[in-house]
C-alpha cells in the first residue's frame, strides 16, 4: 500500500508537466518543489531535533546569495554552487555553536538574532550585497548540456533535487543517527546519562539542515534568477516554520504538504484573494485547532478513525496517534 | 577493590550546602543503600556521582580513575548506569526502541546516518533479552505509554542492565508501585550478579534493608551514620533522623 502510494506520487510527479502543461502552474509545482526542501531541512532541527529555529531564512538565503555574488563576478556554475553550499554549512556550524547553548525560547531567538543581522548585512552592506536592488543572474547552469531555461527543465531539476533531499532524510530519520536526534528531543537528560554527546548530534543536525537549506536556497535563485534582502527576512522563516508546522512536525510527508499549502496559498489564492494571508492565517488557526500535530498526522488520525467506524458501524471517540514517520 | 569513591564532595547551591563533605567507599559487588529524610541530599549526591551537576569540590573515582570531571556521558561508557527517581523515558517509542536506545548509546554506530537502525539484529537481540531479564519480553512491542507504571520501572532498569554496568545507581526502584510490582522488582535486583556494584537511594524498608549490606545516612547533606545493615538501624542517631523512635 505504502509502496504503490509512493510509486503513484512519484509517477504524477514525473509527468506532471505532460498534463499540467501550462507553464505557470509548472513554475508553482517548482515552487513547491524547493520550498518542500527547505521545510525538510528546517524539519530536521523543528521536528526530528524539538529545536524550533526562526532563523532559517539566513541559510536559505546564503547559499543565494553566495552564488548569485560569485557568478556575478564572473565566476561558473558549479564553482559558483560549490562555494555557496560550503558557506551555508560554515554559516550553519556558526548557527549551531551560537544557538545550541540553550534550547526552547532560547535557541528561537538566538537564531530569530542571528537571522536577523544576515538580514541587516544583506539591506545593509550594499557595497557588498547591492542592497535594497538585489543581485541578478543572468542564466541557469546547464548540467551535461540540459537546458534548465524552460520551465519543464527547471521543474525536472528541482523534482531530482526534492526526491534526494526525501530519500536523504528518510536514510537520516530511520538511521541510529536519527533515533539519537530523535532521543534528544524526547529525553535530554537520559541521552546523556546513556552516553550520547547530545551537543554533537545537535550540530550535525543543524549542519544537515543548513545543507538542504542551501540547495534550496540555491534553487530559489535560479528560478527566480534573482535574490533580494526580501528573502532574508524574518517571514522567510516564519513561512518555512508555518509549512513544517501546519504539515506536520516529524514527518516526512508533513513539511512538503505544508510547503504546498503555503506556496498555493501565494501564488494561486492570491491572484482570488488580495487578503490571502488573512486566508492563510485562518487555515493555520483551523490546523491548530482541529489537527494540532499537523494536516498529515491529523489526516493519518481521521483516516483510522473512519475505517475504524466503517468496521465497527459504529462511531467511537478519536484516538490519538503519536507523531511517527509518516 | 573499591568500585566507586567520594571523597570530601561538597555542593551549594546559593550558599545552601546540599552536599556536604561526603565521603563514601563502595567496594566492587557491594549492595549500599543510601537512606535519609526528603531533602536529605540522596538525589543530589547521585547527580553529582554521574556528573549531572558538577560539585564545587572533592572527588569522585570510579575503579581508581577520577571522574569528577569527566561528562556525564563518558561516565556512562566508564561503565556507570542510572535510573531516575521521576521516570524518565521514551514515551513515543516502543519498549524494545527505549532498549535498543541505551545499547546504542554505548556504540559507534550511534553517529551513522546511513544504516537502518530498526534493522540492527544484534541490537535488537540483547534488547530482547534485557526485556527478558525483567519479565517484559511479551510487551516488547508495546508503545511505552500503553504500559503500567511499574512495567516502565522495569523498563529503566532494563536499559541500565543493557549497558552491562560496573555500578548501577538506583534513585528509588520501588517507588509508586504495587506490593506485586515490589516484589517483582525486588527478585530482579536481587538476581543482579555481583560483578554489578549497586548503589540505591529508597524509602521502602522492608525491601530496601534485605538489598543493603551497608548502609550509608544522609541528613542535610551530611553522613550522619554508616556501616553494617544491623550497626544502622541500631544506631540511635538513625532512629532519631530517620525511622523514628
Amino acid at each position: 500500500m505504502r509502496v504503490a502510494a509512493i510509486t503513484v506520487a512519484v509517477l504524477l510527479l514525473v509527468t506532471l508537466p505532460a498534463w499540467v502543461g501550462n507553464p505557470y502552474y509548472i513554475n508553482i509545482a517548482s515552487q513547491i518543489l524547493f520550498f518542500a526542501v527547505f521545510a525538510l531541512a528546517l524539519n530536521v532541527l523543528v521536528g526530528y531535533g524539538g529545536l524550533t529555529s526562526l532563523g532559517h531564512a539566513g541559510l536559505f538565503a546564503m547559499a543565494g546569495y553566495t552564488a548569485a555574488l560569485l557568478l556575478a563576478r564572473g565566476h561558473g556554475h558549479f564553482v559558483a554552487d560549490t562555494a555557496a553550499l560550503a558557506v551555508t554549512v560554515i554559516t550553519a556550524a556558526i548557527y549551531a555553536v551560537l544557538s545550541l547553548r540553550s534550547t526552547g525560547i532560547g535557541f528561537l531567538m538566538i537564531t530569530l538574532a542571528i537571522g536577523q543581522i544576515l538580514w541587516g548585512i544583506a539591506y545593509r552592506w550594499a557595497s557588498l550585497t547591492n542592497g535594497d536592488n538585489g543581485v541578478n543572474v543572468s542564466s541557469r547552469p546547464a548540467p551535461f548540456g540540459l537546458s534548465l531555461a524552460g520551465a519543464d527543465g527547471f521543474y525536472y531539476l528541482c523534482l531530482v533535487v526534492f526526491l534526494v533531499c526525501v530519500a536523504t532524510m528518510t536514510v537520516v530519520v530511520r538511521s541510529p543517527f536519527g533515533a539519537s536526534l530523535r532521543g534528544t528531543r524526547d529525553q535530554e537528560r537520559r541521552m546523556s546519562a546513556l552516553g550520547y554527546n547530545v551537543w554533537l548530534i545537535r550540530f550535525y543536525a543543524f549542519l544537515l539542515s543548513g545543507f538542504w537549506s542551501g540547495v534550496a536556497g540555491l534553487l530559489f535563485l535560479y528560478y527566480n534568477q534573482f535574490i533580494s534582502p526580501q528573502i532574508v527576512a524574518l517571514t522567510t522563516s516564519a513561512e518555512a516554520l508555518l509549512m513544517v508546522i501546519s504539515g506536520g512536525t516529524a514527518t516526512l510527508l508533513g513539511p512538503i504538504v505544508g510547503a504546498a499549502l503555503v506556496v498555493i496559498m501565494k501564488n494561486v489564492v492570491s491572484a482570488y484573494i488580495v487578503r490571502w494571508n488573512m486566508v492563510l492565517g485562518i487555515i493555520f488557526i483551523l490546523i491548530v485547532s482541529f489537527m494540532p500535530d499537523g494536516l498529515v498526522p491529523g489526516s493519518v488520525r481521521l483516516w483510522k478513525w473512519a475505517r475504524h467506524r466503517m468496521r465497527r458501524g459504529k462511531v467511537e471517540p478519536v484516538a490519538k496517534v503519536g507523531g511517527g514517520g509518516a | 577493590m573499591i568500585a566507586l569513591q567520594v571523597k570530601d564532595l561538597q555542593k551549594s547551591f546559593e550558599g545552601l550546602y546540599v552536599t556536604r563533605r561526603v565521603d563514601l567507599a563502595v567496594e566492587a559487588g557491594e549492595r549500599r543503600l543510601i537512606i535519609g529524610p526528603n531533602g536529605a541530599g540522596k538525589t543530589t549526591l547521585f547527580n553529582l556521582i554521574t556528573g549531572e551537576i558538577a560539585p564545587d569540590s572533592g572527588s569522585i573515582s570510579l575503579f581508581g580513575d577520577d571522574i569528577t570531571r569527566t561528562p556525564v556521558r563518558a561516565r556512562a561508557h566508564l561503565g556507570m548506569a542510572r535510573t531516575y527517581q521521576i521516570i524518565t523515558l521514551f514515551g513515543r517509542d516502543t519498549l524494545l526502541r527505549n532498549v535498543m536506545l541505551a545499547l546504542l548509546g554505548l556504540c559507534k554506530r550511534r553517529w551513522n546516518p546511513l544504516i537502518d537502525f530498526e534493522r540492527q539484529t544484534d541490537l535488537v537481540e540483547k534488547a530482547e533479552a534485557a526485556l527478558a531479564r525483567v519479565g517484559l519480553a511479551h510487551l516488547a512491542h508495546r508503545p511505552l505509554g500503553e504500559t503500567s507504571y511499574g512495567e516502565r520501572r522495569r523498563v529503566e532498569i532494563a536499559m541500565a542492565l543493557a549497558q552491562n554496568p560496573r555500578v548501577l545507581l538506583l534513585d528509588e526502584p520501588f517507588a509508586g508501585l504495587s506490593i506485586d510490582e515490589r516484589q517483582d522488582v525486588h527478585k530482579l535486583l536481587l538476581a543482579i550478579p555481583r560483578d554489578v556494584t549497586m548503589v540505591m537511594i529508597e524509602h521502602n524498608m522492608d525491601v530496601a534493608l534485605e538489598f543493603a549490606e551497608k548502609i550509608t545516612l544522609l541528613h542535610f547533606g551530611q553522613v550522619i551514620v554508616e556501616g553494617t545493615r544491623a550497626e544502622v538501624v541500631a544506631n540511635p542517631r538513625t532512629r532519631e533522623v530517620y525511622l523514628g523512635h
